[in-house]
Protein backbone atom coordinates (compact mmCIF):
# COMPACT_ATOMS: atom_id res chain seq x y z
CA UNK A 1 0.00 0.00 0.00
CA UNK A 2 2.56 2.67 0.83
CA UNK A 3 4.12 1.84 -2.51
CA UNK A 4 1.15 3.22 -4.37
CA UNK A 5 1.30 6.44 -2.39
CA UNK A 6 4.60 7.19 -4.09
CA UNK A 7 2.81 7.43 -7.42
CA UNK A 8 1.44 10.97 -7.02
CA UNK A 9 4.95 11.96 -6.06
CA UNK A 10 6.05 10.54 -9.40
CA UNK A 11 3.51 12.65 -11.24
CA UNK A 12 4.60 15.81 -9.44
CA UNK A 13 8.27 14.94 -9.92
CA UNK A 14 7.80 14.47 -13.63
CA UNK A 15 6.16 17.80 -14.18
CA UNK A 16 8.55 19.77 -12.00
CA UNK A 17 11.75 18.06 -13.11
CA UNK A 18 10.81 18.09 -16.77
CA UNK A 19 10.07 21.78 -16.45
CA UNK A 20 13.40 22.52 -14.80
CA UNK A 21 15.17 20.62 -17.53
CA UNK A 22 13.31 22.65 -20.11
CA UNK A 23 14.34 25.91 -18.43
CA UNK A 24 10.97 26.79 -17.02
CA UNK A 25 9.19 26.36 -13.70
CA UNK A 26 6.67 23.60 -13.38
CA UNK A 27 3.41 23.82 -11.47
CA UNK A 28 4.14 25.81 -8.36
CA UNK A 29 0.81 27.33 -7.44
CA UNK A 30 -1.33 24.50 -6.23
CA UNK A 31 0.41 23.63 -2.98
CA UNK A 32 3.82 24.42 -1.56
CA UNK A 33 6.10 23.92 -4.57
CA UNK A 34 3.14 22.55 -6.44
CA UNK A 35 3.01 19.38 -4.37
CA UNK A 36 -0.78 19.18 -4.52
CA UNK A 37 -0.76 19.24 -8.32
CA UNK A 38 -1.55 15.50 -8.64
CA UNK A 39 -4.55 16.03 -6.39
CA UNK A 40 -5.72 18.83 -8.68
CA UNK A 41 -5.12 16.59 -11.70
CA UNK A 42 -7.17 13.83 -10.18
CA UNK A 43 -10.00 16.18 -9.27
CA UNK A 44 -10.07 17.66 -12.75
CA UNK A 45 -10.14 14.25 -14.40
CA UNK A 46 -12.85 13.14 -12.02
CA UNK A 47 -15.15 15.98 -12.92
CA UNK A 48 -14.74 15.73 -16.65
CA UNK A 49 -17.55 14.46 -18.76
CA UNK A 50 -17.38 10.74 -19.29
CA UNK A 51 -17.95 10.19 -22.98
CA UNK A 52 -18.63 6.87 -24.56
CA UNK A 53 -18.42 7.25 -28.34
CA UNK A 54 -21.12 5.72 -30.47
CA UNK A 55 -20.38 2.43 -32.12
CA UNK A 56 -17.72 1.17 -29.74
CA UNK A 57 -17.79 -2.35 -28.46
CA UNK A 58 -19.00 -1.51 -24.96
CA UNK A 59 -17.59 -4.50 -23.16
CA UNK A 60 -14.07 -4.10 -24.50
CA UNK A 61 -14.19 -0.33 -24.17
CA UNK A 62 -14.91 -0.56 -20.45
CA UNK A 63 -12.59 -3.52 -19.95
CA UNK A 64 -9.51 -1.92 -21.52
CA UNK A 65 -8.49 0.52 -18.75
CA UNK A 66 -8.89 -2.20 -16.13
CA UNK A 67 -6.76 -4.57 -18.17
CA UNK A 68 -4.18 -1.80 -18.57
CA UNK A 69 -4.04 -1.08 -14.84
CA UNK A 70 -3.92 -4.66 -13.60
CA UNK A 71 -0.40 -5.67 -14.71
CA UNK A 72 1.03 -2.33 -13.63
CA UNK A 73 -0.27 -2.89 -10.13
CA UNK A 74 0.68 -6.55 -9.80
CA UNK A 75 4.14 -6.17 -11.33
CA UNK A 76 5.90 -5.29 -8.11
CA UNK A 77 4.36 -8.04 -6.02
CA UNK A 78 7.43 -10.24 -5.87
CA UNK A 79 10.12 -7.65 -5.16
CA UNK A 80 11.73 -7.98 -1.71
CA UNK A 81 11.71 -4.76 0.23
CA UNK A 82 14.00 -5.79 3.07
CA UNK A 83 16.55 -8.40 3.92
CA UNK A 84 15.14 -11.77 4.93
CA UNK A 85 16.75 -11.87 8.38
CA UNK A 86 15.87 -10.47 11.72
CA UNK A 87 12.78 -8.45 12.34
CA UNK A 88 11.66 -8.05 8.79
CA UNK A 89 11.46 -11.64 7.74
CA UNK A 90 10.96 -11.60 4.03
CA UNK A 91 9.18 -8.41 3.18
CA UNK A 92 7.53 -8.65 -0.21
CA UNK A 93 4.16 -7.12 -1.05
CA UNK A 94 2.59 -10.48 -1.77
CA UNK A 95 4.97 -13.40 -1.81
CA UNK A 96 8.45 -14.38 -2.82
CA UNK A 97 7.69 -17.03 -5.38
CA UNK A 98 10.17 -19.48 -6.81
CA UNK A 99 9.60 -18.02 -10.25
CA UNK A 100 9.90 -14.33 -9.44
CA UNK A 101 11.63 -13.20 -12.62
CA UNK A 102 9.24 -15.12 -14.86
CA UNK A 103 6.36 -13.52 -13.00
CA UNK A 104 7.71 -10.07 -13.91
CA UNK A 105 7.91 -11.11 -17.56
CA UNK A 106 4.40 -12.56 -17.45
CA UNK A 107 2.88 -9.39 -16.03
CA UNK A 108 4.64 -7.20 -18.55
CA UNK A 109 3.40 -9.52 -21.30
CA UNK A 110 -0.14 -9.07 -20.04
CA UNK A 111 0.34 -5.32 -20.19
CA UNK A 112 0.07 -5.51 -23.95
CA UNK A 113 -3.62 -6.32 -23.76
CA UNK A 114 -4.62 -2.97 -22.34
CA UNK A 115 -3.12 -1.25 -25.36
CA UNK A 116 -4.62 -3.70 -27.81
CA UNK A 117 -8.13 -3.49 -26.39
CA UNK A 118 -7.99 0.30 -26.08
CA UNK A 119 -6.88 0.62 -29.67
CA UNK A 120 -9.51 -1.75 -30.96
CA UNK A 121 -12.47 -0.46 -29.04
CA UNK A 122 -12.13 3.10 -30.25
CA UNK A 123 -14.20 2.89 -33.33
CA UNK A 124 -11.73 4.33 -35.80
CA UNK A 125 -8.91 3.04 -37.93
CA UNK A 126 -6.29 5.41 -36.53
CA UNK A 127 -6.85 4.22 -33.00
CA UNK A 128 -6.71 0.61 -34.16
CA UNK A 129 -3.47 1.04 -36.04
CA UNK A 130 -1.99 3.00 -33.15
CA UNK A 131 -2.87 0.25 -30.75
CA UNK A 132 -1.46 -2.45 -33.01
CA UNK A 133 1.78 -0.58 -33.51
CA UNK A 134 2.04 -0.13 -29.75
CA UNK A 135 1.58 -3.82 -29.14
CA UNK A 136 4.14 -4.70 -31.83
CA UNK A 137 6.59 -2.42 -30.05
CA UNK A 138 5.81 -4.02 -26.70
CA UNK A 139 6.25 -7.61 -27.80
CA UNK A 140 9.47 -6.75 -29.62
CA UNK A 141 11.07 -5.33 -26.50
CA UNK A 142 9.80 -8.07 -24.22
CA UNK A 143 12.25 -10.50 -25.81
CA UNK A 144 15.37 -8.46 -25.19
CA UNK A 145 14.11 -7.73 -21.67
CA UNK A 146 13.69 -11.43 -21.00
CA UNK A 147 17.16 -12.15 -22.34
CA UNK A 148 18.72 -9.45 -20.15
CA UNK A 149 16.94 -10.84 -17.10
CA UNK A 150 18.01 -14.34 -18.09
CA UNK A 151 21.65 -13.22 -17.91
CA UNK A 152 21.13 -12.09 -14.32
CA UNK A 153 19.26 -15.28 -13.47
CA UNK A 154 22.21 -17.31 -14.71
CA UNK A 155 24.64 -15.20 -12.71
CA UNK A 156 22.77 -15.63 -9.45
CA UNK A 157 21.52 -19.13 -10.09
CA UNK A 158 17.93 -18.69 -9.06
CA UNK A 159 14.71 -17.19 -10.36
CA UNK A 160 13.75 -15.75 -6.98
CA UNK A 161 14.40 -12.05 -6.85
CA UNK A 162 15.41 -12.23 -3.20
CA UNK A 163 18.11 -14.71 -4.20
CA UNK A 164 19.31 -12.34 -6.90
CA UNK A 165 19.60 -9.55 -4.32
CA UNK A 166 21.38 -11.86 -1.88
CA UNK A 167 23.86 -12.96 -4.54
CA UNK A 168 24.80 -9.33 -5.02
CA UNK A 169 26.16 -9.19 -1.50
CA UNK A 170 29.19 -11.29 -2.28
CA UNK A 171 32.58 -9.63 -2.75
CA UNK A 172 33.11 -7.54 -5.83
CA UNK A 173 34.18 -9.62 -8.85
CA UNK A 174 34.87 -12.55 -6.57
CA UNK A 175 38.00 -10.99 -5.13
CA UNK A 176 38.19 -12.21 -1.59
CA UNK A 177 38.90 -9.67 1.08
CA UNK A 178 37.47 -6.70 -0.73
CA UNK A 179 34.54 -5.33 1.17
CA UNK A 180 32.67 -3.84 -1.75
CA UNK A 181 29.59 -5.73 -2.74
CA UNK A 182 29.16 -7.24 -6.13
CA UNK A 183 26.18 -5.33 -7.40
CA UNK A 184 25.26 -6.57 -10.83
CA UNK A 185 25.78 -3.14 -12.32
CA UNK A 186 29.49 -3.35 -11.54
CA UNK A 187 30.14 -6.52 -13.50
CA UNK A 188 30.79 -6.05 -17.24
CA UNK A 189 28.07 -8.39 -18.47
CA UNK A 190 25.76 -7.08 -15.76
CA UNK A 191 26.38 -3.55 -16.94
CA UNK A 192 25.49 -4.43 -20.51
CA UNK A 193 22.43 -6.31 -19.36
CA UNK A 194 21.49 -3.28 -17.28
CA UNK A 195 21.64 -0.98 -20.29
CA UNK A 196 19.61 -3.41 -22.39
CA UNK A 197 17.05 -3.79 -19.62
CA UNK A 198 16.85 -0.01 -19.18
CA UNK A 199 16.08 0.56 -22.85
CA UNK A 200 13.54 -2.25 -22.91
CA UNK A 201 11.93 -0.97 -19.74
CA UNK A 202 11.40 2.46 -21.28
CA UNK A 203 9.92 0.81 -24.35
CA UNK A 204 7.64 -1.42 -22.27
CA UNK A 205 6.07 1.49 -20.45
CA UNK A 206 5.55 3.46 -23.67
CA UNK A 207 7.62 6.38 -22.43
CA UNK A 208 9.48 8.87 -24.60
CA UNK A 209 11.57 8.30 -26.71
CA UNK A 210 9.41 5.24 -27.39
CA UNK A 211 6.05 6.90 -27.10
CA UNK A 212 5.06 6.63 -30.74
CA UNK A 213 1.67 5.15 -29.93
CA UNK A 214 0.84 7.90 -27.49
CA UNK A 215 2.03 11.02 -29.12
CA UNK A 216 2.70 10.80 -32.79
CA UNK A 217 -0.57 9.25 -33.73
CA UNK A 218 -2.21 11.58 -31.32
CA UNK A 219 -1.82 14.32 -33.83
CA UNK A 220 -4.58 12.37 -35.51
CA UNK A 221 -5.68 9.86 -32.91
CA UNK A 222 -4.01 7.44 -30.52
CA UNK A 223 -4.83 4.32 -28.66
CA UNK A 224 -6.30 6.18 -25.72
CA UNK A 225 -7.90 9.07 -27.54
CA UNK A 226 -11.43 7.84 -27.15
CA UNK A 227 -11.11 7.81 -23.39
CA UNK A 228 -11.96 10.74 -21.17
CA UNK A 229 -12.02 11.48 -17.45
CA UNK A 230 -11.61 8.50 -15.18
CA UNK A 231 -10.80 5.95 -17.84
CA UNK A 232 -7.98 8.14 -19.07
CA UNK A 233 -6.94 8.67 -15.47
CA UNK A 234 -6.68 4.89 -15.17
CA UNK A 235 -4.30 4.76 -18.14
CA UNK A 236 -2.34 7.68 -16.71
CA UNK A 237 -2.06 6.06 -13.27
CA UNK A 238 -1.16 2.73 -14.81
CA UNK A 239 1.70 4.27 -16.74
CA UNK A 240 3.26 5.85 -13.66
CA UNK A 241 2.73 2.76 -11.54
CA UNK A 242 4.39 0.64 -14.20
CA UNK A 243 7.34 3.05 -14.24
CA UNK A 244 7.66 2.78 -10.48
CA UNK A 245 7.30 -0.99 -10.37
CA UNK A 246 9.80 -1.50 -13.17
CA UNK A 247 12.06 0.83 -11.19
CA UNK A 248 11.86 -1.42 -8.15
CA UNK A 249 12.56 -4.50 -10.27
CA UNK A 250 15.52 -2.77 -11.90
CA UNK A 251 16.87 -1.71 -8.52
CA UNK A 252 16.54 -5.24 -7.14
CA UNK A 253 18.12 -7.05 -10.04
CA UNK A 254 20.87 -4.64 -10.99
CA UNK A 255 21.45 -2.19 -8.20
CA UNK A 256 21.43 -4.40 -5.13
CA UNK A 257 17.89 -3.87 -3.91
CA UNK A 258 17.44 -2.91 -0.33
CA UNK A 259 21.14 -2.39 0.45
CA UNK A 260 22.18 1.14 1.13
CA UNK A 261 25.71 1.28 -0.24
CA UNK A 262 27.75 -1.33 -2.01
CA UNK A 263 29.89 -1.86 1.06
CA UNK A 264 29.79 -4.98 3.15
CA UNK A 265 29.81 -3.51 6.65
CA UNK A 266 29.94 -6.85 8.39
CA UNK A 267 33.13 -7.95 6.63
CA UNK A 268 34.68 -4.54 7.19
CA UNK A 269 33.99 -4.79 10.89
CA UNK A 270 35.55 -8.24 10.99
CA UNK A 271 38.66 -7.04 9.16
CA UNK A 272 39.52 -4.06 11.32
CA UNK A 273 37.77 -4.05 14.64
CA UNK A 274 38.67 -0.43 15.29
CA UNK A 275 35.89 0.76 13.06
CA UNK A 276 33.43 -1.67 14.59
CA UNK A 277 30.95 0.85 16.08
CA UNK A 278 30.68 2.70 12.78
CA UNK A 279 30.18 -0.52 10.87
CA UNK A 280 27.62 -1.68 13.39
CA UNK A 281 25.66 1.53 13.06
CA UNK A 282 25.85 1.52 9.27
CA UNK A 283 24.75 -2.08 9.13
CA UNK A 284 21.70 -1.37 11.25
CA UNK A 285 21.03 1.79 9.27
CA UNK A 286 21.21 -0.11 6.03
CA UNK A 287 19.07 -2.93 7.33
CA UNK A 288 16.22 -1.19 9.08
CA UNK A 289 15.67 1.36 6.36
CA UNK A 290 15.71 -1.29 3.62
CA UNK A 291 12.39 -0.33 1.99
CA UNK A 292 13.44 3.32 1.95
CA UNK A 293 16.59 2.47 0.00
CA UNK A 294 14.69 0.37 -2.50
CA UNK A 295 12.09 3.05 -3.07
CA UNK A 296 14.85 5.64 -3.26
CA UNK A 297 16.55 3.68 -6.01
CA UNK A 298 13.23 3.24 -7.79
CA UNK A 299 12.65 6.98 -7.69
CA UNK A 300 16.18 7.40 -9.00
CA UNK A 301 15.20 5.23 -11.94
CA UNK A 302 12.08 7.36 -12.45
CA UNK A 303 14.30 10.46 -12.48
CA UNK A 304 16.31 8.67 -15.17
CA UNK A 305 13.10 8.13 -17.14
CA UNK A 306 12.26 11.83 -16.92
CA UNK A 307 15.80 12.82 -17.83
CA UNK A 308 15.73 10.62 -20.91
CA UNK A 309 12.35 12.07 -21.82
CA UNK A 310 13.73 15.60 -21.66
CA UNK A 311 16.76 14.71 -23.72
CA UNK A 312 15.94 12.39 -26.58
CA UNK A 313 13.60 12.94 -29.52
CA UNK A 314 11.01 10.39 -30.37
CA UNK A 315 11.98 7.32 -32.33
CA UNK A 316 10.32 6.65 -35.63
CA UNK A 317 8.56 3.34 -35.93
CA UNK A 318 11.10 1.60 -38.13
CA UNK A 319 13.97 2.93 -36.05
CA UNK A 320 12.21 1.54 -33.01
CA UNK A 321 11.72 -1.92 -34.49
CA UNK A 322 15.28 -2.01 -35.81
CA UNK A 323 16.57 -1.14 -32.37
CA UNK A 324 14.53 -3.85 -30.72
CA UNK A 325 15.15 -6.72 -33.09
CA UNK A 326 18.46 -5.99 -34.77
CA UNK A 327 20.42 -4.28 -32.02
CA UNK A 328 19.13 -5.19 -28.58
CA UNK A 329 18.19 -8.82 -29.12
CA UNK A 330 21.56 -9.92 -30.61
CA UNK A 331 23.35 -7.93 -27.91
CA UNK A 332 21.30 -9.61 -25.19
CA UNK A 333 21.83 -13.10 -26.63
CA UNK A 334 25.56 -12.48 -26.97
CA UNK A 335 25.62 -11.25 -23.38
CA UNK A 336 23.95 -14.50 -22.35
CA UNK A 337 26.70 -16.48 -24.01
CA UNK A 338 29.35 -14.37 -22.27
CA UNK A 339 27.65 -15.05 -18.92
CA UNK A 340 27.64 -18.77 -19.66
CA UNK A 341 31.32 -18.57 -20.51
CA UNK A 342 32.01 -16.74 -17.25
CA UNK A 343 30.24 -19.39 -15.22
CA UNK A 344 32.18 -22.21 -16.86
CA UNK A 345 35.50 -20.37 -16.74
CA UNK A 346 35.26 -19.46 -13.06
CA UNK A 347 34.14 -22.96 -12.20
CA UNK A 348 36.97 -24.59 -14.10
CA UNK A 349 39.88 -22.23 -13.67
CA UNK A 350 39.15 -20.33 -10.49
CA UNK A 351 38.20 -16.73 -10.08
CA UNK A 352 41.14 -14.77 -11.43
CA UNK A 353 41.82 -16.53 -14.70
CA UNK A 354 38.11 -17.04 -15.21
CA UNK A 355 37.46 -13.32 -15.15
CA UNK A 356 40.41 -12.69 -17.45
CA UNK A 357 39.11 -15.15 -20.03
CA UNK A 358 35.66 -13.64 -19.79
CA UNK A 359 36.87 -10.10 -20.27
CA UNK A 360 38.97 -11.06 -23.27
CA UNK A 361 36.14 -12.96 -24.91
CA UNK A 362 33.72 -10.14 -24.18
CA UNK A 363 36.05 -7.62 -25.78
CA UNK A 364 36.40 -9.86 -28.85
CA UNK A 365 32.66 -10.33 -29.06
CA UNK A 366 31.95 -6.60 -28.76
CA UNK A 367 34.46 -5.94 -31.51
CA UNK A 368 32.90 -8.51 -33.82
CA UNK A 369 29.45 -7.16 -33.02
CA UNK A 370 30.43 -3.60 -33.78
CA UNK A 371 32.03 -4.62 -37.05
CA UNK A 372 29.05 -6.68 -38.20
CA UNK A 373 26.65 -3.93 -37.22
CA UNK A 374 28.67 -1.48 -39.23
CA UNK A 375 28.64 -3.80 -42.22
CA UNK A 376 24.90 -4.29 -41.94
CA UNK A 377 24.16 -0.61 -41.63
CA UNK A 378 26.24 0.33 -44.63
CA UNK A 379 24.11 -1.91 -46.81
CA UNK A 380 20.97 -0.26 -45.62
CA UNK A 381 18.58 2.02 -47.37
CA UNK A 382 20.28 4.02 -50.03
CA UNK A 383 18.98 7.52 -49.93
CA UNK A 384 18.35 8.89 -53.37
CA UNK A 385 20.06 12.08 -54.23
CA UNK A 386 17.87 14.95 -55.03
CA UNK A 387 18.90 18.22 -56.42
CA UNK A 388 17.11 21.50 -56.20
CA UNK A 389 17.32 24.22 -58.70
CA UNK A 390 16.93 27.57 -57.07
CA UNK A 391 15.59 30.16 -59.40
CA UNK A 392 16.02 33.86 -59.10
CA UNK A 393 12.47 35.20 -59.54
CA UNK A 394 13.71 38.20 -61.48
CA UNK A 395 15.09 35.98 -64.20
CA UNK A 396 12.16 34.86 -66.30
CA UNK A 397 13.72 32.38 -68.69
CA UNK A 398 16.43 29.96 -67.86
CA UNK A 399 18.08 27.79 -70.43
CA UNK A 400 20.05 24.65 -69.79
CA UNK A 401 23.36 26.24 -70.57
CA UNK A 402 22.77 29.25 -68.43
CA UNK A 403 25.87 29.77 -66.36
CA UNK A 404 24.82 33.03 -64.80
CA UNK A 405 24.84 33.18 -61.02
CA UNK A 406 21.06 33.63 -60.91
CA UNK A 407 20.43 30.09 -61.82
CA UNK A 408 22.09 27.92 -59.24
CA UNK A 409 21.81 24.19 -59.09
CA UNK A 410 22.36 22.88 -55.66
CA UNK B 1 -18.13 -35.97 2.72
CA UNK B 2 -14.42 -35.52 2.62
CA UNK B 3 -14.82 -34.26 -0.90
CA UNK B 4 -16.02 -30.80 0.05
CA UNK B 5 -12.76 -29.19 1.03
CA UNK B 6 -11.40 -25.81 -0.05
CA UNK B 7 -9.17 -27.45 -2.62
CA UNK B 8 -12.11 -29.04 -4.34
CA UNK B 9 -14.24 -25.92 -4.19
CA UNK B 10 -11.52 -23.77 -5.72
CA UNK B 11 -10.96 -26.37 -8.39
CA UNK B 12 -14.67 -26.42 -9.23
CA UNK B 13 -14.83 -22.64 -9.51
CA UNK B 14 -11.74 -22.46 -11.70
CA UNK B 15 -12.90 -25.34 -13.84
CA UNK B 16 -16.28 -23.73 -14.37
CA UNK B 17 -14.66 -20.48 -15.47
CA UNK B 18 -12.31 -22.34 -17.78
CA UNK B 19 -15.07 -24.38 -19.38
CA UNK B 20 -17.27 -21.32 -19.66
CA UNK B 21 -14.50 -19.39 -21.38
CA UNK B 22 -13.86 -22.26 -23.77
CA UNK B 23 -17.54 -22.42 -24.63
CA UNK B 24 -17.38 -18.68 -25.16
CA UNK B 25 -14.60 -19.17 -27.68
CA UNK B 26 -16.82 -21.44 -29.71
CA UNK B 27 -20.13 -19.70 -29.34
CA UNK B 28 -19.28 -15.98 -29.47
CA UNK B 29 -20.34 -14.22 -32.61
CA UNK B 30 -17.72 -11.50 -32.38
CA UNK B 31 -14.23 -12.89 -33.13
CA UNK B 32 -12.56 -10.40 -30.80
CA UNK B 33 -14.70 -11.53 -27.88
CA UNK B 34 -13.90 -15.09 -28.85
CA UNK B 35 -10.20 -14.34 -28.62
CA UNK B 36 -10.67 -12.64 -25.24
CA UNK B 37 -12.43 -15.76 -23.98
CA UNK B 38 -9.49 -17.82 -25.15
CA UNK B 39 -7.10 -15.57 -23.22
CA UNK B 40 -9.25 -15.97 -20.11
CA UNK B 41 -9.24 -19.73 -20.49
CA UNK B 42 -5.44 -19.76 -20.83
CA UNK B 43 -5.04 -17.67 -17.69
CA UNK B 44 -7.42 -19.91 -15.71
CA UNK B 45 -5.53 -22.95 -16.99
CA UNK B 46 -2.33 -21.39 -15.69
CA UNK B 47 -3.96 -20.94 -12.28
CA UNK B 48 -4.98 -24.60 -12.37
CA UNK B 49 -1.37 -25.51 -13.04
CA UNK B 50 -0.40 -23.43 -10.01
CA UNK B 51 -2.83 -25.34 -7.82
CA UNK B 52 -1.13 -28.55 -8.95
CA UNK B 53 2.24 -27.04 -7.93
CA UNK B 54 3.46 -27.03 -11.53
CA UNK B 55 4.53 -23.43 -11.26
CA UNK B 56 7.04 -23.30 -14.12
CA UNK B 57 4.46 -24.70 -16.49
CA UNK B 58 1.84 -22.27 -15.29
CA UNK B 59 3.93 -19.16 -15.56
CA UNK B 60 5.29 -20.29 -18.94
CA UNK B 61 1.68 -20.70 -20.07
CA UNK B 62 1.03 -17.04 -19.22
CA UNK B 63 4.27 -15.71 -20.68
CA UNK B 64 4.17 -17.67 -23.92
CA UNK B 65 0.56 -18.45 -24.65
CA UNK B 66 -1.41 -15.60 -23.14
CA UNK B 67 1.37 -13.07 -23.45
CA UNK B 68 2.72 -13.59 -26.94
CA UNK B 69 0.72 -16.03 -29.03
CA UNK B 70 -2.69 -14.60 -28.21
CA UNK B 71 -1.45 -11.07 -28.83
CA UNK B 72 -0.52 -12.07 -32.36
CA UNK B 73 -3.88 -13.80 -32.75
CA UNK B 74 -5.58 -10.60 -31.67
CA UNK B 75 -3.51 -8.64 -34.18
CA UNK B 76 -4.84 -10.65 -37.05
CA UNK B 77 -8.39 -10.82 -35.73
CA UNK B 78 -8.58 -7.09 -35.12
CA UNK B 79 -7.15 -6.17 -38.47
CA UNK B 80 -9.54 -8.41 -40.34
CA UNK B 81 -12.73 -7.72 -38.41
CA UNK B 82 -15.33 -5.40 -39.80
CA UNK B 83 -17.95 -3.76 -37.65
CA UNK B 84 -20.96 -5.80 -38.65
CA UNK B 85 -20.11 -9.45 -38.57
CA UNK B 86 -22.37 -11.84 -40.29
CA UNK B 87 -21.68 -15.20 -38.81
CA UNK B 88 -23.09 -18.55 -39.59
CA UNK B 89 -26.41 -19.19 -37.92
CA UNK B 90 -26.76 -22.92 -37.80
CA UNK B 91 -30.32 -24.02 -38.12
CA UNK B 92 -31.66 -26.56 -35.70
CA UNK B 93 -32.28 -29.70 -37.78
CA UNK B 94 -32.20 -33.42 -37.09
CA UNK B 95 -28.50 -33.79 -37.95
CA UNK B 96 -27.52 -31.40 -35.17
CA UNK B 97 -29.59 -33.27 -32.61
CA UNK B 98 -28.27 -36.65 -33.68
CA UNK B 99 -24.68 -35.41 -33.53
CA UNK B 100 -25.18 -33.97 -30.05
CA UNK B 101 -26.66 -37.28 -28.87
CA UNK B 102 -23.66 -39.16 -30.22
CA UNK B 103 -21.30 -36.65 -28.55
CA UNK B 104 -23.00 -37.07 -25.19
CA UNK B 105 -22.81 -40.85 -25.61
CA UNK B 106 -19.12 -40.70 -26.41
CA UNK B 107 -18.39 -38.54 -23.37
CA UNK B 108 -20.37 -40.92 -21.21
CA UNK B 109 -18.47 -43.97 -22.45
CA UNK B 110 -15.06 -42.33 -22.06
CA UNK B 111 -15.94 -40.94 -18.66
CA UNK B 112 -17.20 -44.26 -17.45
CA UNK B 113 -14.07 -46.09 -18.49
CA UNK B 114 -11.46 -43.47 -17.65
CA UNK B 115 -12.77 -41.52 -14.70
CA UNK B 116 -14.42 -44.19 -12.60
CA UNK B 117 -11.21 -45.81 -11.33
CA UNK B 118 -10.17 -42.41 -9.96
CA UNK B 119 -13.06 -42.36 -7.55
CA UNK B 120 -11.22 -44.17 -4.78
CA UNK B 121 -7.77 -42.64 -5.10
CA UNK B 122 -6.20 -40.33 -2.60
CA UNK B 123 -4.43 -37.42 -4.22
CA UNK B 124 -0.76 -37.82 -3.45
CA UNK B 125 1.21 -34.81 -2.32
CA UNK B 126 3.89 -33.71 -4.72
CA UNK B 127 7.44 -33.83 -3.41
CA UNK B 128 9.15 -30.59 -2.49
CA UNK B 129 10.39 -28.66 -5.45
CA UNK B 130 8.22 -30.58 -7.87
CA UNK B 131 7.45 -28.44 -10.88
CA UNK B 132 9.86 -25.76 -9.80
CA UNK B 133 12.55 -24.34 -12.04
CA UNK B 134 15.39 -26.41 -10.57
CA UNK B 135 13.67 -29.74 -11.11
CA UNK B 136 12.47 -28.78 -14.55
CA UNK B 137 15.89 -27.55 -15.58
CA UNK B 138 17.64 -30.67 -14.36
CA UNK B 139 15.20 -32.92 -16.16
CA UNK B 140 15.31 -30.84 -19.33
CA UNK B 141 19.07 -30.88 -19.58
CA UNK B 142 19.84 -34.41 -18.44
CA UNK B 143 17.01 -36.82 -19.12
CA UNK B 144 15.41 -34.93 -21.98
CA UNK B 145 18.53 -33.35 -23.42
CA UNK B 146 18.12 -34.80 -26.90
CA UNK B 147 14.47 -33.77 -27.41
CA UNK B 148 15.35 -30.33 -26.01
CA UNK B 149 18.04 -29.72 -28.59
CA UNK B 150 15.91 -31.19 -31.36
CA UNK B 151 12.98 -28.92 -30.48
CA UNK B 152 15.21 -25.85 -30.40
CA UNK B 153 16.48 -26.77 -33.86
CA UNK B 154 12.89 -27.16 -35.02
CA UNK B 155 12.01 -23.72 -33.66
CA UNK B 156 14.96 -22.20 -35.45
CA UNK B 157 13.85 -23.80 -38.71
CA UNK B 158 10.41 -22.32 -38.12
CA UNK B 159 11.85 -18.84 -37.55
CA UNK B 160 14.02 -19.00 -40.65
CA UNK B 161 11.10 -20.27 -42.72
CA UNK B 162 8.76 -17.54 -41.56
CA UNK B 163 11.34 -14.83 -42.27
CA UNK B 164 11.86 -16.23 -45.75
CA UNK B 165 8.15 -16.36 -46.40
CA UNK B 166 7.56 -12.80 -45.22
CA UNK B 167 10.56 -11.16 -46.82
CA UNK B 168 9.94 -8.86 -49.68
CA UNK B 169 11.79 -9.61 -52.86
CA UNK B 170 14.38 -6.95 -53.44
CA UNK B 171 14.39 -6.24 -57.12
Amino acid sequence: MPIFMVMPLCIWLERRLLAFMQDRLGPNRVGPMGLLQPVADGAKLFFKEDIMPAGVDRFIYILAPAVALFPAVTLGAVVPYAAPIGTYGLLTPVADVNIGVLYILAMSSLGVYGTVFAGYSGNNKFSLLGGLRASAQLISYELAMGMALACMVMVSGSLKISDIVLSQESPLWGIKGVDIENWNAFTPFGFLAMIIFLVCMIAETNRPPFDLPEAENELVAGYHTEYSSMKFATFYMGEYLAMLMFGTVFASVFLGGYNFLPINWHAWAMANSGAAPLCDFMEKFSYYLGPVWLLGKAIGVVVGYIWIRATLPRLRYDQLMNLGWRTLLPAAVGNLMVVALWITATATYGTGIGWLITLVVMAIWLGIYAVTVRINRSKGIQFEERSVMMVNPSVTTISANDKSPEAVVL
Amino acid sequence: MNLINPNFISFVILALIAVGASLGVVFCKNPVRSAICLVISFCVLAVLYFTLSAEMLGITQIVVYAGAIMVLFLFVVMLLTTANQESLNPKLDWRLILASLFAVGLIAVIGFRALLPFNQTITPRAPDGYGGPQELGMALFTRFGYPFEAISLLLMVGIVGSILLAKRRVR
